[in-house]
């Protein structure tokens, strides 16, 4: 059984925006571990012995 | 595996608010919410960006398990009328998208969480994710009319995930929040049940209507009313509630409490044919009582937990003669 084909416009569109939702997503994964790392570490700094 | 080779395929292709639709939004903005309360309620300093992150990894981990039920249950849902229009039956996304969004989804949320907070909240929202897609989905909801009473510990973690995030423990309060939820779920879910039942047994989902009948379920909806409304006076007790929140659940009680008698007097479910459209609350007849009911207790378990979390943001004293 043969599938139908999506328009190519269409397809372009929805890809691009899923390319974008995933890189959002990748970077915003990126942030995250860098505010945690920060945060975490920030308190701590000034306490260790100098 | 349980998903049908017989689902459609669209021709329109995937689009990423699809992909949203896999984590159920609206359910994400529930645990959020407990889990904000759960958090709020452990009266501990927390740093608000590391707080804020543990929400939304909270968040992420029920989207995750919601992605993998709408993997699992897409043969299901396709029978249903309140769920035929989601990503997966409808063909909009593929399953095995929607189980490799879950998977990462999953350790995403878990390992940002323990790395946040701590790998006892970590480790609770593991077993959450667990609980929801393995214990419920691919076992309870197809097996058993009892599949969303002990299912219902999955959606009554997070406020425990949220005080575990806070603190690193999970005292007696944090637990009787997860057991206000949990008693919740039955007369909640049972009183839509009753006049949805027609969508579950064309699915061949045994849902305590399905199985044990109207009357039974209605007999059963007033038993665990009974049990839950005395529960949510509990806090009061514990030191976890002060006089605003003893006024908000005994008078939302009373109510309650009224709307399942009325349930367990009324014919609610007994005629077919009594839900109008596609939605949930367009009813007639029997159904009403049993509509009413499930649209307050919405709003019920909402002012109950929004009163705990306005009392310990403000700082109003609990009464806690325990």
């Amino acid at each position: 059984m043969s599938e139908p084909k999506p328009d190519p416009t269409i397809e372009a569109r929805a890809r691009r925006g899923r390319n974008i939702a995933l890189a959002l997503g990748l970077v915003l994964f990126v942030v995250l571990v860098f505010v945690v790392t920060v945060v975490r570490m920030g308190g701590n700094v000034g306490l260790r012995p100098l | 595996m349980a998903m049908s080779p017989a689902l459609p395929r669209t021709s329109a292709p995937p689009r990423w608010q699809d992909y949203v639709q896999l984590l159920k939004p609206r359910v994400m903005s529930l645990v959020i919410f407990t889990a904000i309360t759960g958090m709020v309620c452990a009266d501990s300093s927390v740093n608000p960006i590391l707080g804020a992150i543990a929400i939304f990894c909270i968040a992420v981990g029920a989207g995750a398990s919601a992605a993998f039920n709408m993997w699992y249950d897409a043969d299901i849902d396709a029978k249903m009328r309140r769920t035929r229009a989601r990503p997966v039956p409808s063909g909009k996304v593929q399953g095995s998208d929607a189980l490799a969004m879950g998977g990462v989804l999953s350790m995403f949320s878990v390992m940002l969480l323990g790395m946040t907070t701590n790998w006892m909240a970590a480790g609770l929202l593991a077993f959450t994710i667990f609980f929801y897609a393995v214990v419920y989905t691919m076992w309870l909801k197809r097996s058993t009319p009892q599949n969303i009473v002990i299912g219902g510990l999955a959606g009554a973690l997070p406020p425990v995930i949220g005080w575990a995030a806070a603190t690193g423990t999970a005292p007696l309060n944090a637990w009787l929040l997860c057991a206000i939820i949990f008693m919740w779920t039955p007369p909640h879910f049972w009183a839509l049940s009753l006049y949805t039942s027609e969508d579950y047994e064309k699915a061949g989902v045994p849902m305590m209507p399905v199985t044990a009948g109207a009357a039974s379920t209605r007999k059963q909806i007033l038993i665990y009313s009974l049990l839950f409304v005395p529960l949510c006076i509990v806090p009061v007790f514990t030191g976890l509630g002060g006089l605003t929140y003893l006024a908000v659940a005994g008078l939302g009680g009373l109510v309650f409490l009224v709307l399942a008698w009325r349930v367990f007097k009324s014919r609610a479910g007994e005629a077919a044919g009594e839900r109008n459209d596609d939605g949930l609350y367009d009813v007639k007849g029997g159904s009403k009582d049993a509509r009413n009911l499930f649209a307050f207790s919405i709003l019920y378990l909402t002012l109950l937990f929004a009163t705990l979390l306005a009392e310990h943001a403000l700082g109003l004293p609990g009464v806690g003669v325990l």
